[in-house]
């Protein structure tokens, strides 16, 4: 039997306003328990909700990029339950009528095929508190600096048939919003969170088995390694002569497991009802071209254009476009030297290798865009060889500043004077009689490799400064000559 | 002094003829001397009182004096006040100090008003009777024997026994109508969204809306000149320019038309109440306005609609009231069902749990449609009736209730009966429209209201309607016989 998997995807999002989504304490990350929660966030008798403008200009703009209708009226419901870290009782979130109606966006997958998924809708909502269940002697403590940070609810179509897809899909609209600048995307602080919904069935069924949704994943790792891992375990449940239960799952990275929350068997009644304290949004079109507008060009965009205006293969303008940050500082080097290709390579291979490997980010990087320009330009300009030029790479991430500088300090200007070469040459010449013996009797055809150990000699001599195409003109004269 | 409308005292403190402590004084005097007989406040402020009391008499010797500098007034207990218990006269908020002004308590302040105490009120405003708050039945200062109506209660009685000059208060579905009729007062409900309700602690937040009450149309008009305003903080607050309600009370009433709903004088008025309503409009037939009869043919659905749509708001406005972060917590609980359970079991009254169970049944699945979304068509329905009646007409007149007070128990068994009182009320709430109340006459030493409806932001028009009735008649002027 052969078997697909059928994956949706819910991802939250947290928009980077400054301030709350009803209220005007700050969003910040990281302050002090409660001391970003003003009255309102609070649930204080009498209090009454705001919406902040930012978030609704956040979701249009996200309802853009994703090729989505706008929701012209949207309408905030209340979604009835208690938990204590949701201080009203309820969440005000949006149900029959979202901010973002239904899309599609285009995802490439590694084999080179590019895949359409549907989005059926995002909503706007806010975020609840934090329980924390540590340090309080056996009570549970409630942080409520999260509760009413705005969330945009990103709910796809069941569009997805592996994992791969699934990743790609999150990793996409990570592109986005980090493009967009309305999220920072962050997944480990919480600012991007995904559940996935999963089910499996028989390949060429029509209809869709029953899924389960695994809860709060937040990794890309975790979110392929989770689904991977959840549709093995309802295959096998139904190939034992089982059948799947829908209910909600948590991932256990450490067991490498999902199992079931078994918080509630009875279906939730969350009595939603339209919101009284909020008014029905209404957005014009001038409001939303006005924003359309203003979008930054985003990644599939980038991505073309890199391939027309930089002549970057497809593949090489995809990697350098998936985030904003290396696009951007890919540019800037591309612009600084005039060299698009060899930019690409230094950001792809060189950069990568060492962010990587230092475990930072472009934005803390010690290299910064205009510096790894002048290093190219010093390659371009013969200053230095490619070869030389990884040694004042190296230098430069320890901090010791621009390429002429390290250049210059560490007197490594490739060698070009000729008569200086033709010294060298001379001596080496000079002190292997045999070598030049050798070659003069070879033929044309094993020469060129023959030559490898000349020119060895005098880089080593010239400490890998001289000018590799002068030494192999002055060798060549020269040892015709003897 | 006691017996000065809040005008009278107005120009008695500009023209020194007292001040504003010894103003402040005799009416904390007053209330410390006669409030035991009628309940009507559940937290005194003197020591605020008296603060405030003489900041005002050096604002008025400064020549800096706002609107209300000085008049003392008191505030419904429903509406936050920084420093102060706000108790909803609910167990559940006790002891709850707000941490925070109410908007309209602001711009009281910032008028100079000075603030005597917090009024009691039905248990989160829910009642008709005041028969629910927690801290126990207020009394009609005209028959000690009889309930002063609710919601606002206590801000009634307070008025009427002249404990206080006027009082703020909150009108749901009548809450400041009905007592004002019952207690022989002038009550204002504006239109949603004239005044703010931040701060308020919601009851049906689509319903809601702040209104005064005094012994005078023109002592209302000075006091919802203060009360309303535009607040950003309150999204259902309309941006309308404000204007000066005193400004149009004298303008006569000649070509004025008055509809006169059938629906209003159907089965269950009291007869004697008919005939004293009959009687004012002959009042306003001499005054030059023009009697039409008018039908509002959804009336009979009014109570059904509100009684599910008021609950539903209420059931989730209620939810924060969870033992967690403020107000009520039960002892010892055991888990965090337990918490809710007893703290919510143990602070909220049994009409304010009737309410939720309500309200919680008609959002829930399978029956949303069939109650909640059933009472929204209905909603629509009652306005569109308003909205063609005044197509033909200025404003419109009935009944404020069906009977003067009753006696205290009187309707304790069935809160369907207790619901009806409120028929003629209702509909403006649903509606969105302001709604006044002005006494009209007496049945057994009891007042009787005679309500009139405006258009969307006619509150200037009511006002004059009922100031030019007023000048007329002498209603407003006769006081509860005890409190002389």
């Amino acid at each position: 039997m052969e078997w697909e998997t059928v994956i949706g995807l819910e991802i939250h999002v947290q928009l980077s306003t400054q301030s709350k989504i009803f209220s005007g304490a700050s969003t910040a990350f990281g302050a002090a328990p409660n001391s970003q929660a003003c009255a309102v966030d609070l649930a204080m008798p009498g209090t009454l909700p705001v919406a902040n403008e930012q978030a609704f200009k956040f979701a249009v703009m996200f309802g853009l990029a994703m090729n989505a209708d706008i929701g012209k009226r949207s309408v905030f419901e209340r979604k009835n339950y208690f938990y204590p870290d949701l201080p009203k009782g309820y969440q005000t979130t949006q149900l029959e009528e979202p901010i973002v109606g239904p899309g599609v966006i285009e995802v490439e997958l590694a084999s080179g095929e590019t895949k359409s998924i549907r989005l059926h809708h995002a909503h706007l909502e806010e975020d609840a508190g934090k329980s924390l269940h540590e340090d309080y002697h056996g009570m549970s403590g409630i942080d409520l600096n999260r509760a009413g940070t705005p969330l945009i609810e990103i709910v796809s179509e069941p569009d997805m048939r592996t994992a791969e897809e699934a990743v790609a899909y999150l990793k996409k609209i990570h592109s986005i919003i980090t493009y967009l600048g309305i999220s920072d995307g962050d997944m480990s602080q919480g600012s991007m969170r995904c559940d996935a919904n999963v089910s499996v069935r028989l390949k060429g069924e029509e209809k869709l088995g029953t899924r389960c949704e695994i809860k709060n994943i937040n990794s890309f790792k975790f979110v392929e390694k989770a689904i991977n891992i959840e549709a093995a375990r309802q295959i096998d449940l139904i190939e034992d002569g089982g059948s799947v239960v829908q209910e909600t799952r948590l991932f256990d990275v450490d067991k490498s497991e999902t199992r079931s929350m078994r918080s509630k068997e009875v279906a939730n009644d969350y009595r939603y009802f339209p919101c009284p304290d909020l008014l029905p949004v209404i957005l014009d079109d001038d409001y939303i071209e006005t924003i359309r507008n203003t979008l930054p060009e985003l990644p599939d965009a980038k991505r073309d254009r890199f391939v027309s205006e930089h002549g970057l293969s497809k593949y090489d303008a995809a990697v350098l476009t998936t985030d904003r940050p290396t696009a951007d500082f890919f540019e800037a080097v591309a612009k600084g030297s005039g060299e698009a290709k060899l930019a690409a390579n230094w950001v792809m291979v060189d950069l990568a290798a060492y962010l990587n490997k230092s475990e930072t980010t472009l934005a803390t990087c010690p290299v910064n865009a205009e510096q790894l320009a002048g290093l190219i330009s010093r390659i371009k300009d013969g200053t230095i060889s490619g070869k030389i030029a990884k040694q004042v790479f190296e230098a430069m991430t320890n901090g010791e500043g621009d390429a002429d500088t390290i250049i210059d300090k560490h007197g490594l200007k490739q060698v070009s004077d000729t008569g200086a070469i033709e010294k060298m040459v001379d001596e080496v010449i000079a002190n292997n009689p045999a070598q030049v013996n050798n070659y003069k009797n070879a033929d044309d055809k094993k020469r060129p490799k023959m030559l490898g150990f000349f020119v060895g000699q005098i880089m080593k001599a010239s400490k890998g400064q001289a000018n590799p195409q002068a030494v192999n003109e002055i060798l060549l004269k020269k040892l015709g000559e003897q | 002094m006691h017996s000065k409308t809040i005008a009278q005292l107005i120009s008695g403190l500009r023209n020194k003829e007292f001040s504003s402590v010894e103003l402040t004084q005799h009416f904390l005097d007053r209330i410390a001397a006669h409030d035991d007989r009628y309940n009507s406040f559940i937290t005194l402020t003197g020591d605020i009182a008296l603060t405030q009391a003489q900041v005002a008499d050096q604002r008025l010797a400064a020549g800096d004096a706002p609107a209300l500098c000085g008049v003392p007034i008191a505030h419904k207990d429903i509406f936050c006040t920084k420093g102060v218990r706000t108790s909803c006269a609910s167990k559940m908020l006790d002891n709850f100090i707000a941490p925070y002004d109410a908007t309209i308590v602001e711009n009281y302040q910032q008028a100079g008003a000075v603030m005597l105490g917090k009024t009691n009120m039905d248990e989160f405003a829910m009642g008709s009777s005041n028969e629910t708050s927690y801290y126990g039945p207020v009394k009609n200062p005209w028959n000690t024997n009889c309930v002063p109506g609710g919601s606002s209660g206590g801000s009634a009685a307070a008025v009427a026994a002249l404990l206080a000059p006027g009082a703020t208060a909150s009108d749901t579905g009548g809450s400041i109508r009905q007592p004002a009729a019952l207690c022989g007062l002038t009550g204002i409900k504006p239109t949603y969204g004239r005044v703010s309700r931040y701060g308020m602690i919601a009851f049906a937040s689509s319903l809601d809306q702040a209104g005064v009450l005094t012994r005078s149309a023109e002592d209302a008009a000075i006091m919802l000149n203060t009360m309303a305003s535009f607040d950003a903080k309150d999204s259902t607050c309309v941006d309308q320019p404000l204007e000066d309600y005193t400004q149009g009370l004298a303008a006569s009433l000649n070509g004025l038309t008055i509809g006169i709903p059938d629906e209003y004088f159907g089965e269950g008025l009291n007869p004697k109440t008919a005939e004293a309503v009959q009687a004012a409009i002959k009042t306003y037939q001499s005054l030059g306005a023009t009697i039409k009869p008018i039908s509002l043919p959804h009336t009979h659905l009014a109570v059904p609609a509100y009684y599910v749509i008021a609950p539903a708001e209420c059931s989730a406005n209620l939810s924060r009231f969870d033992g967690v972060r403020y107000g009520h917590r039960c002892e010892d609980p055991k888990d965090l069902a337990d918490l809710y359970k007893r703290s919510r079991g143990e602070g909220f009254g049994n009409e304010v749990k009737r309410r939720i169970l309500v309200g919680a049944y008609a959002l829930s699945a399978g029956y949303y449609d069939a109650y909640y979304n059933k009472a929204q068509q209905v909603r629509r329905l009652i306005k569109q009736d308003f909205v063609e009646a005044f197509a033909d007409v200025d404003v419109i007149l009935g009944p404020t209730a069906p009977n003067p007070a009753f006696e205290f128990g009187a309707k304790g068994g069935d809160p369907v009966a207790m619901y009806l009182e409120d028929i003629y009320t209702i509909a403006t709430n649903l509606a969105g429209l302001p709604g006044l109340s002005i006494p009209c006459g007496l049945i057994d030493g009891k007042p009787i209201g005679l309500q009139l409806i405006g258009n969307y932001f006619a509150e200037g028009k009511l006002l004059n309607v009922a100031h030019q009735f007023q000048q007329a008649t002498d209603f407003h002027q006769q006081t509860a016989p005890a409190t002389a």
